[in-house]
């Protein structure tokens, strides 16, 4: 059953192949027996999934059902969910239960799909190896010696290994297509502001998007449709019709212009991933896509904004996190400082720490000019750079990371070395626009992913240019050998 | 030396909207603690600002009232800093770009002169919560009830000289945004607060001393009575060689002083940046002039227009323009009464006043109204009464005993003014005063007020005052 | 830019975080490295560029002033660390 896709098994449950019970429990069972490898899940939800499922059972034979109703799926530990447990992957929230739902939950429980449970990630978002977790670290189900991506690395390696049919993400830096490429699973964050904010925890609110992690295009854009629309409560959603993401998938792509970004293409790129994508670009030709070379000059200066931008919010966003509302406490405060201090630095890992402290520091007085503002005025090129580019192609391809996956540990030390990873996913952030990671090969048996960036709100013209080269290539089929039984 | 003193307010006015700035929570006053903090204000994980319309359109009023520039776009910003009673770890405000930008407000000083003060700006942000310092085994307590809740915070130039002015100023705007309607200007409840900057310098420099901040001041009486005592404070620390240290200082009423905060005086560093939860906010003029159509005559205008309209005195026309309520109540009074401008002032300002006071009443709450207040005014303008019969009237319409009519009806109090009556009175009284009579006639002329007395006494006060005047004299002198 | 101690202690203080004293030199040596990692920006003029705060043009949406939340006192207290009489406690504030 678990290698199906979500289509076909929503296909199932109307057919009466199966339930949803029996779909849920299949999970279940694959979780119980396989996650112990991988540490993708913080929290299973049995009890209140095989509720869900049958809830969504009674809904399937009232014909209630709609699309996506008794699929079960995997969320984010970052989404808020009543009643569940929340952690963020931090020490911080191991006892927060958030007394509502994220907006991205309440409308997959509308939609009648079943949370299995909460996935691993890095603490409060911020990685990219998934080794920043309170929970530890998530394994990379193709080589469990290597990480996940992150920092939806639980999400990744859940779907890669088929411990969910999909999962939720989020994407501040490339957390959703990062772990996505480096998982073999196909992974879109869309334009910022298509998906609610509201009790998505707050890494950097003007970067943090959610999305969608799954095993193809066809699946994304399912979910996708779901979780994607307008949210009064969130400031920044966007007021504007969600299209049938699954109507446009199939739409020819001849005379599709792809620009290859040439500050992608250089000596930072592993030579095997360069290859595997540009055997990825020779598909898309043979599709009849047009490629030209493009330049996005600011690129290199991607990361160094990023790292004053996002610091800078997460420094302010995860003051709240202070032992007084909710949260970690630390014990016997001597006075209000030392409560502060002390709850605040033993719930908050080291990477956190830093960020927090860079962000300070950024933002402090006498510093802000040199780093917040310049950071700003960056990020406008960086943007315009693709406004520009966008002018003359339609989507912009290039590898999602310089590398496949590292192993554990290999990183984790150099936290500079580990931002330059997120080289090609930042700079998308940095403009809001939409992005995919989509499966197209591997090196040394570790999956390499492909980036698709399009224009706003481009959603459907990415999973449509997705879809087609899944049409044409079986890499998003592939499924671990250790976890495929 | 002679000193000057150097003040700019920071007033922070509570707008008075349902809901608060950036959630469904309510602003009602006096909740049971923490059952009007919703998620938003409470600052849980995921929750976000969604910024309410109500508190825009009053601070664009404010900023039109005053003459200001309303920016045509205007950012919030986070202002971060520790507190139990900020729980985000931030307080949502505006720095760099506010939405009211430099205005202006007229006050109206003791010797009758008015004086122009700047405004330098006026913001939105959010309100804080409070830390309960009683004993909870040596702990404080936090509500967030208030947290969230909208202000404006209006600072002005420092364009103030005394604690007068600044008393002024601040009764000014205070009087401003309840005409506007923006904020109920409850100083008890905290609705309208103020923090006083204040330095001091030799009379005649344009350099500014040393500052101090005071906060912590809930009543006009404690704003006056703590910048006097902190220009005091400074001129005596000056003059005996020291220097004004610049700090924040609590103002101690019981104690009528002002001292430093005790709280560790740190260098703050408020990391400011625009708030990414928040999006630009953006005026559009066109909505902007419809605003402008519905802003309420301002005490100013209406102020002139009491002076030109019913010839009151600059004096009367600041007292009865005080509060919109007062005069919406003389104008009513002063229909009722048929046209009887200065009587309508004269009561509306004394005896109604007086008894509002006494019975610690506002203009809305009052036991006479207008129409009765009015009809009592016909009574001694139409001669049916004396002015001191209608005292008596007045205090038996404050207990609920009818209007004008009824109780002068029921207590005979009709004042006589037929001549015969009178006269036979006055022949009475001077027939029984033959000595004084003689004194009079013999040049002692201050007894007429003797003659009117007795024979006030005689009709129970009822007596026309002008017409036994006028009668006795003719009496007297034949 | 490189960050003393007295630095990183300065910067934890501001964001009260407790750092062990091992730790600092770490943390100085991490936060030296990101600083000048981040300080490439100064390769790029960006003289008379308009600061960008959001990747949308939008302009704030405003909502309607109605009380949309009733008393959840109960449900958000139960999470809290330390609460009495409806109030959160903490350890004593001195102003």
């Amino acid at each position: 059953m678990h290698d199906k896709s979500i289509s076909e098994l929503a296909a199932g449950l109307r057919a009466r192949e199966f339930s949803s019970v029996e779909l849920t429990r299949h999970y279940l069972q694959r979780i119980a027996r396989y996650d112990g490898r991988l540490n993708s899940y913080i929290t299973v939800c049995e009890e209140r999934a095989l509720e869900q499922a049958a809830a969504a059972d009674r809904a399937l034979a009232a014909g209630d059902a709609v699309s996506l109703t008794g699929i079960p799926l995997a969320q984010k530990d970052i989404f808020c969910t009543d009643g569940v447990k929340t952690s963020c992957g931090s020490r911080m929230l191991d006892n927060f239960i958030a007394p509502y739902d994220a907006g991205v939950v309440e409308r997959c429980d509308a939609a009648g799909m079943v949370m299995l449970g909460k996935t691993n990630m890095d603490e409060f978002a911020m990685g990219s190896s998934n080794e920043t977790s309170w929970y530890g670290p998530v394994r990379n189900p193709w080589d469990t010696d290597a990480v996940p991506g992150g920092s939806s690395g639980g999400s990744a390696a859940a779907v890669a290994a088929c411990l969910a049919p999909v999962a939720t993400g989020t994407d501040t830096g490339g957390s959703i297509r990062q772990p996505a490429a480096l998982c073999g699973i196909t992974g879109i964050k869309p334009t910022y502001g298509r998906v609610s904010r509201w009790g998505m925890i707050a890494f950097a609110s003007s970067l943090d998007q959610g999305g969608v992690m799954a095993r193809s295009a066809e699946d994304a854009a399912l979910l996708l449709k779901v979780i994607a629309g307008f949210d009064e409560r969130d400031s920044t959603s966007a007021d504007r019709d969600v299209p049938d993401y699954s109507a446009a998938l199939n739409r020819d792509l001849a005379g599709l212009r792809i620009g290859l970004p040439r500050e992608y293409f250089t000596d930072g790129l592993d030579t095997g991933v360069a290859r595997v994508i540009e055997e990825a670009i020779s598909e898309y030709r043979k599709m009849g896509a047009e490629v030209r070379e493009i330049s996005l000059p600011n690129t290199e200066l991607a990361v160094p904004t990023y790292y004053v931008i996002a610091p800078a919010e997460c420094s302010s966003n995860l003051s709240r996190f202070d032992g007084v509302r909710f949260g970690y406490r630390c014990s016997d405060p001597a006075d209000l400082e030392d409560l502060y201090k002390r709850s605040r630095g033993e719930g908050f890992g080291a990477e956190v720490k830093r960020r927090i402290m860079v962000g300070t520091y950024a933002l402090s007085a006498g510093y802000y000019d040199a780093y917040y503002l310049k950071a700003q005025q960056l990020r406008r090129l960086i943007r315009d750079d693709f406004a520009r580019a966008f002018e003359e192609v339609d989507v912009i391809m290039g590898p999602t990371s310089p590398t496949v996956a590292f192993n554990l540990g290999e990183k984790s030390d150099d936290p500079v070395a580990m931002y330059l990873s997120d080289i090609y996913t930042i700079a998308v952030n940095l403009a809001g626009l939409p992005g995919i990671s989509v499966p197209a090969g591997f090196v040394s048996g570790r999956p390499v992913g492909l980036q698709i960036i399009g224009n706003y709100f481009a959603e459907e013209r990415l999973l449509n240019v997705a879809y087609r080269f899944q049409q044409a290539t079986d890499w998003h089929r592939r499924i671990p050998e250790e976890f495929r039984g | 030396m002679e000193w000057e003193a150097v003040i700019g307010l920071e007033i922070h006015a509570q707008l008075a909207t349902r809901s608060k700035i950036f959630s469904g929570a309510s602003t009602a006053y006096g909740a049971e603690p923490n059952t009007q903090a919703c998620a938003v204000d409470l600052g849980l994980p995921g929750v976000l600002p969604v910024l309410n319309r109500e508190a825009v359109r009053m601070a664009c009023l404010f900023g039109l009232a005053i003459d200001a520039e309303i920016a045509p776009r205007s950012v919030f910003a986070r202002k971060n800093y520790f507190y139990p009673d900020l729980p985000k770890g931030y307080q949502i405000s505006q720095y760099e770009l506010p939405i009211v930008g430099r205005g202006r407000l007229t006050i109206e000083l003791d010797d009758g002169e008015s004086k122009t003060i700047g405004i330098t700006r006026a913001h939105l942000e959010e309100d804080a919560g409070k830390s309960l310092h009683e004993d909870f085994h040596g702990m404080t307590g936090v509500d967030l009830n208030r947290a969230g809740t909208p202000l404006l915070e209006i600072v002005s130039e420092p364009d103030l000289r005394s604690a007068k002015e600044a008393t002024a100023y601040m009764k000014k705007l205070r009087s401003l945004v309840r005409y506007l309607e923006i904020c109920d200007g409850n100083m008890q409840e905290g609705s309208f607060r103020c923090d006083a900057n204040v330095s001091v310098r030799p009379r005649g420099s344009d350099g500014f001393g040393t500052r101090t901040e005071i906060k912590n001041v809930n009543s006009f009486r404690f704003v006056e009575r703590a910048i006097q005592f902190e220009i005091d404070r400074q001129i005596d620390l000056l003059e005996g060689g020291g220097e004004v240290v610049q700090e924040t200082r609590l103002y101690d009423a019981a104690k009528g002083e002002t001292r430093p905060m005790r709280s560790k005086e740190e260098a703050m560093d408020y990391r400011y940046f625009p708030d990414p939860d928040l999006l630009p906010l953006v005026i559009e003029s066109r909505w902007l002039e419809e605003l402008r159509a519905t802003l309420p005559e301002l005490p100013d205008a209406k102020r002139e227009r009491f002076m030109y309209e019913y010839g009151l005195s600059a004096y009367e026309a600041t007292v009865l323009t005080a509060t919109r309520e007062l005069a919406d109540f003389y104008e009513a009074v002063e229909r009722e009464s048929g046209g009887e401008t200065r009587l309508a002032a004269n009561w509306v300002m004394g005896e109604f006043s007086a008894a509002l006071n006494s019975d610690n009443l506002e203009v809305t709450t009052t036991p006479v109204n207008a129409s009765m207040l009015g009809g009592l005014i016909r009574r001694i303008a139409d001669e049916t009464i004396s002015g001191k019969i209608a005292k008596q009237v007045f205090e038996a319409m404050w207990r609920g005993e009818g209007d004008a009519d009824s109780i002068i009806e029921r207590r005979g109090l009709r004042q006589i003014t037929d001549s015969g009556e009178l006269e036979r009175a006055i022949d009475q009284v001077l027939a029984a005063n033959p000595e004084q009579v003689e004194q009079y006639r013999n040049g002692k002329e201050k007894l007429l007020g003797f003659f009117v007395g007795q024979v006030m006494k005689a009709t129970g006060g009822k007596a026309n005052p002008a017409r036994l005047n006028q009668l006795l004299k003719e009496r007297l002198n034949s | 830019m490189t960050l003393e101690r007295a630095d990183i202690e300065k910067i934890a203080h501001l964001a009260r975080l407790q750092i062990d004293a091992e730790d600092i030199p770490l943390y100085a040596r991490n936060l030296s490295g990101i600083l000048e990692l981040v300080e490439q920006m100064n390769r790029v003029d960006t003289t008379g560029v308009e600061p960008m705060a959001h990747p949308l043009e939008m302009a704030q949406r405003l909502r309607r002033d109605e009380v949309t939340e009733t008393n959840q006192r109960a449900r958000f207290q139960r999470i809290a660390p330390q609460v009495e009489a409806g109030l959160y406690l903490v350890p004593k504030v001195i102003e």
